[in-house]
């Protein structure tokens, strides 16, 4: 399959209004467990808020939070699949852009030291490409994230040693989780890298935070410490936007790598609620999306 | 715990009675205001052609459309999508925004520190807590933009909204030393050594 840049373009386009708009199946589920769990008042109301404000965002097709965030496209490349990569990213920055000016959306991308903003929700090194690959035949995807600030303000990595043991990752995203409070629009989930070197353990930690609901991780220690810290963070009775109850966070999802023999390093990202995400599959037959 | 509904501006009065836990819709007007806007207008002394005295600021920078000026939309935005921020980032600027401009009510999501709870209790403010990602349904509080000034930080200028019932908000900060933030946050701390020693974290 020869990849088509035109279809890219318009679908980095499409994906990014589309992500904005309409939350994923499995957040909206998320909300049900939620509400039913829910024993604070306060909190209730608030999630029924957040549920009354998504078919809001669906029958008015309004985006769903102020906030486009920071575009990321995730491409996983399948095999038999023929592409000039340069080509391929400068296809997605265009269809970002136009997504920018022809919706209109508010560009949220400022330069990080003139904090000039080019309106086009692009800029140095933004918007963030990931491209990975996989084994499906003549198959590529596209997933788009607007990663919120608020949230992603609520980032965090520690470099503790290996005599800090398994306790003290534990201790470090609990922390994470007290101190960030309301700020990072809980329920959240809260993603958590463990191992690898501190760049990987900190991309781990966002394809933790990022990842839908109702996953497991792959390592099965990782999923040991996932529903061990998922029951534990709903114990702090930090609540709904910070405001008291059960729901702090829908779960809280662990990614895992091997690491140094001298290191133990633990990293945080959070999503808030608004967890947007959408891709979709381009195959010969034409585009799919989820 | 009580609901009012109050037109903007509001008295000394009116801001005193609100207590954490109370509702409010607020009517009529509403600024918006960001981390650049408080930056320019403290950091860099620029003043604003707004009067803001007894008003009300939410924090925001929301999604406009550019449209030709025209009687009725004379500054040439309509709104698109309008929600709040997280309010922490601008916790330096409460003091001198309530002692510069005069403003009352802060709207914002997430709650503000001790500096803002203390500026509320010395000039008579509040916080009223909008629930944060919810901007489709913000939206439909805002029935237009009537003006704005310090557009050369867009999309962070100052905004002049024009507003229809834009609530119910909770007071989470009053200005009588009450902090439902820090009563949870105070809560959180208090359960954290049981909740750690329950998953071998201790």
């Amino acid at each position: 399959m020869q990849l088509d840049l035109r279809e890219v373009e318009e679908l980095s386009k499409t994906l990014y209004i589309r992500a904005l708009k309409l939350l994923p199946r499995d957040i909206k589920q998320g909300f049900d467990r939620l509400i039913r769990e829910e024993t604070d008042a306060t909190g209730k109301t608030i999630l029924g808020t957040m549920v009354e404000n998504i078919a809001v965002a669906e029958r008015t097709r309004n985006l769903l939070c102020q906030d486009t965030g920071i575009p990321i496209y995730n491409v996983t490349i399948g095999s038999h699949v023929e592409f000039d990569g340069v080509a391929m990213k400068e296809a997605i920055r265009r269809g970002c852009e136009r997504a920018t000016r022809e919706h209109p959306l508010r560009s949220s991308v400022v330069h990080p030291i003139t904090r000039k903003n080019e309106q086009t929700s692009c800029g140095v090194g933004i918007p963030i490409i990931n491209v990975d690959f996989d084994g499906r035949d003549e198959t590529v995807e596209i997933e788009m994230i607007p990663k919120g600030s608020g949230s992603e303000n609520g980032s965090f990595l520690q470099m503790l040693v290996p005599a800090d043991g398994v306790a003290a990752v534990k201790r470090f995203v609990i922390d994470k989780v007290i101190e960030c409070g309301g700020r990072v629009c809980p329920p959240t989930i809260v993603g958590v890298g463990i191992g690898g070197t501190s760049d990987l353990c900190m991309h781990l930690a966002k394809i933790a935070a990022t990842r839908p609901l109702g996953t497991t991780c792959a390592d099965d220690e990782g999923a040991k410490i996932e529903t061990q810290l998922s029951e534990a963070v709903n114990q702090l009775g930090i609540g709904p936007q910070g405001l008291g109850g059960r729901a702090t966070s829908f779960r809280v999802h662990v990614e895992v790598a091997a690491t140094h023999i001298t290191m133990n390093p633990v990293a945080v990202n959070i999503q808030c609620h608004s967890a947007r995400r959408a891709n979709a599959v381009i195959t010969p037959g034409g585009i799919a999306f989820e | 715990m009580a609901h009012y509904s109050f037109d903007l501006p509001v008295t000394d009065t009116q801001v005193r009675t609100l207590k954490v836990g109370d509702t409010v819709t607020l009517e009529k007007t509403l600024f918006g205001i960001r981390d650049a806007t408080l930056i320019a207008m403290f950091d860099h002394g620029r003043s604003t052609k707004f009067n803001l005295k007894g008003h009300a600021v939410v924090h925001t920078a929301p999604n406009v459309r550019k449209v030709d000026p025209r009687p009725g939309n004379t500054c040439g935005y309509e709104p698109l999508c309008i929600g709040t921020t997280t309010s922490m980032r601008m916790e330096r600027f409460t003091r001198p925004l309530m002692e510069r401009e005069g403003v009352r009510l802060i709207i914002g999501k997430g709650g503000m520190a001790q500096g803002t709870l203390d500026a509320f209790r010395d000039m008579g403010g509040a916080y009223l807590a909008v629930v944060g990602g919810a901007a489709a349904l913000e939206t439909t509080w805002i029935e237009a933009i009537e003006d704005v000034d310090l557009d050369d930080l867009h999309p962070e200028s100052l905004w002049k909204f024009r507003i229809k019932g834009f609530g119910p908000l909770l007071v989470t900060m009053d200005s009588h030393g009450g902090s439902l933030h820090a009563q949870v946050n105070a809560e959180a701390a208090a359960r954290r050594a049981a909740v750690l020693a329950s998953i071998g974290g201790a």
